[in-house]
């Protein structure tokens, strides 16, 4: 008999009052109103200041309004859990039109287990209604092409063009203003476009 | 051998609900048709956000009181939620964020798309938290949350539960999950539990009645063991020279 080990707990789905939970003011909740999660730096933080939105679509092309989305990244230095930095950040989609976005900075470099730099990159997980088990994809930026180009995590996904589907398009004016730059990040859960989602 | 930068045991996910569970009809649109892509866990899989007390109000994880608006404590059957949270090796989960969310007695969410007929209690939001101690442990005081029936198959039922989100101390530890009562009769008609291949992982999300630890005159306690994933050792540092 191989040795046994304990069973993960297994997963269920956060459901459509995930909200509640975990974005309390959002579902409506008169607590923590202070709390603003899609916020991840505040103004002492250095970097560069980015936007990143976008809007997660099913299989029949109609927005998820009901999504929370958490975002993981490093500092502006490729520093996870730096000091005045936790770099995690949770928002859900506007129950409307599903659009979602974060304020932050733009992530560092970070070191490949072998010890190759990876491209800036943030990490984002999708909770909803109808997902069992939470899912995981990676947010780059079209405007460090030379860094996705040589990144390990993109180069080793085999069908080369499913690789676009991580990387954030710049905007020529966002939300963010002239001085923020604003990333559009579409998350398709199905179809010819559907993103990469990671077993990690 | 370290501990505490490793690699995390390979996620089960045979054990675990597929995407696709056509009983469950939302996820028939909402689950990826391509095969997951494998990915090394590099530091920011390894390494995750970290919580501590200075995050929580002094009432997050006591449901009965802390959305107090006309004087009364919650209505419903007050209980007590405990339990452990240790990985795959046994150790515990020190330091990880828990939060709960559930709908009230009545079987209504406090959320602003929940229609159902069941009144909502002014005295309660379903919201909480807590951070696990030394040895992974947790604990919660709240009402039990009523069944509802929502628009699956003309009218299933949901199971009393209350949603768990936990974070561990890694990205790749993240868990969202529910937690059921034991003896509950609808456990077994739910399509969303139903999406659990294996009963002895959907025995791992029931509560059992825990009569050792009952307040007397005041609630019942239920206990709920939570198992995350496991770092492996890292035996040898398999970084070639150099780097």
């Amino acid at each position: 008999m191989p040795v046994d080990y304990l069973k993960e707990t297994p997963s269920q789905t956060g459901g459509p009052y995930v909200h509640i939970g975990c974005l309390p003011s959002f579902a409506g909740l008169n607590l923590r109103t202070q709390d603003k999660p899609h916020i991840l730096a505040g103004g002492g933080v250095p970097g560069e200041r980015i936007r990143i939105e976008g809007v997660v679509w099913d299989g029949s092309g109609h927005p998820l309004r009901d999504v929370m989305l958490e975002l993981w990244q490093a500092d502006s230095t490729g520093a996870y859990n730096a000091p005045g930095f936790r770099g995690w950040g949770r928002v859900g989609a506007d129950a409307e039109t599903g659009l979602w976005a974060f304020e932050t900075v733009r992530p560092g470099a970070t070191p490949w287990i072998d010890g190759r730099p990876q491209a800036p990159h943030c990490s984002l997980l999708l909770f909803a209604r109808g997902i069992n088990i939470h899912l995981h994809t990676r947010i780059y930026f079209d405007d460090r092409a030379d860094a996705n180009a040589a990144d390990p995590a993109l180069l080793s996904i085999e069908l080369v063009h499913r690789r676009q589907t991580l990387i954030a398009t710049r905007q020529a004016e966002g939300q963010g203003g002239p001085d923020v730059p604003t990333f559009r990040f579409d998350v398709h859960l199905q179809g010819a476009r559907e993103t990469v989602f990671f077993d990690c | 051998m370290s501990n505490d930068t490793g690699e995390f045991v390979r996620r089960d996910r045979a054990w675990h609900p597929p995407a696709f569970t056509p009983q469950y009809k939302t996820s028939v649109l909402r689950s990826p048709g391509k095969a997951l892509v494998s990915l090394r866990q590099s530091v920011g899989e390894r390494a995750g956000p970290v919580f501590g007390h200075g995050d929580l109000d002094p009432l997050d994880n006591d449901l009965i009181r802390n959305y107090i608006t006309t004087g009364e404590e919650a209505m419903g059957e007050r209980i007590i939620v405990h339990g452990r949270v240790v990985d795959e090796m046994g150790r515990p989960v020190r330091g990880s964020l828990v939060e709960v969310w559930q709908a009230n007695a009545g079987g209504r969410y406090r959320h602003r798309h929940d229609r159902y007929m069941a009144p909502l209690d002014p005295n309660f939001g379903g919201c909480g938290r807590c951070v696990t101690d030394d040895d992974g442990r947790y604990f919660f005081r709240t009402i039990k949350p009523g069944p509802y029936p929502w628009m699956n198959h003309n009218s299933d039922w949901r199971p009393s539960h209350i949603h768990f989100s936990l974070f561990g101390n890694a990205f790749a530890q993240r868990l969202v999950t529910q937690m059921y009562f034991e003896g509950d009769p609808l456990i077994a008609r739910c399509p969303i539990i139903g999406t659990i291949p294996d009963k002895a992982a959907v025995d791992m999300l029931v509560a059992k009645l825990d009569m050792g630890e009952m307040v007397p005159f005041d609630s019942l306690v239920y206990r709920f063991d939570l198992v995350l994933r496991g770092r492996r050792s890292t035996f040898f540092e398999n970084r070639p020279e150099g780097n």
